[in-house]
């Protein structure tokens, strides 16, 4: 299982912080598995869509599109960060 | 070097912080800090409370990385961050950066250095309360490019 979670704006327009995904076939990293949640339609194509500045952490870093992701990771995706 | 980080929803002494960080150790000579508080106003529009989220595991993580980047550039004497979660009001402080060094330049540097970096690699949300209602402070392009100025071979 991929470990799911989801901060702040995102969160918010999902409705939803975390979930388990067991890993689908044709997802092996980032960006496909971006493709697999944006292809749940709705709410989900729009708060993935690609011109949203979105950030993805795999296993609590920052990671790029192409990076491995399969089960037992924990992903992340938020909006660009705001502390300080 | 002693790294300290704090990620809390309970209030800071920022002069206890760094009073902690040269206390028992003489080698110290000078000590900088910032201090990032909660404004009342924000583009334009007044604050009444603000709410900070961040990720678990993730922020401290980041925050070491961040913290041993500054310890690899410049010899410290030690590095204070405490973060503040929760529901924050205006004039509340929201974060403390306090670094030790035996002479100020290496201490001015770092204490920049970690704070650019928090503010565009920490993983912090801010949302504010506005007599319009809720919303989602949004990152600035001119934290992106204070954080680019420490980039390897940057002038």
């Amino acid at each position: 299982m991929i470990r799911l979670l989801y901060f702040a704006s995102l969160r918010e327009r999902l409705g939803v912080g975390e979930e388990q995904l067991a890993a689908p076939p044709g997802v092996g990293d980032v960006q496909s598995l971006l493709a697999h949640l944006r292809a749940r339609g709705g709410r989900w194509s729009d708060a993935l869509a690609p011109e949203r500045p979105l950030l993805v952490a795999v296993n609590q870093e920052i990671a790029a599109a192409r990076q491995a992701v399969g089960d037992g990771d924990e992903v992340a995706i938020f909006p660009p960060v705001t502390g300080g | 070097m002693a790294v300290s980080i704090s990620v809390q929803s309970e209030p800071f002494d920022a002069a206890v912080e760094v009073s902690r960080l040269h206390q028992a150790n003489p080698r110290v000579g000078a000590i900088v800090s910032f201090l990032g508080l909660t404004r009342d106003v924000n583009e334009g529009e007044p604050v009444q409370a603000m709410t900070l989220e961040h990720y678990p595991g993730m922020t401290e993580k980041a925050l070491a990385a961040i913290c041993a980047e500054a310890e690899r550039r410049w010899p410290l004497e030690g590095i204070r961050v405490v973060h503040r979660i929760g529901e924050l009001r205006p004039t509340d402080p929201v974060v403390l950066v306090a670094v030790a060094s035996r002479h100020r330049s290496d201490a001015f540097r770092a204490c920049e250095l970690v704070i650019d970096y928090l503010k565009t690699r920490a993983p912090f949300w801010k949302k504010e309360r506005t007599p319009f209602g809720e919303r989602w402070v949004e990152a600035r392009a001119s934290d992106e490019s204070a954080e680019q100025r420490w980039r390897e071979g940057s002038p």
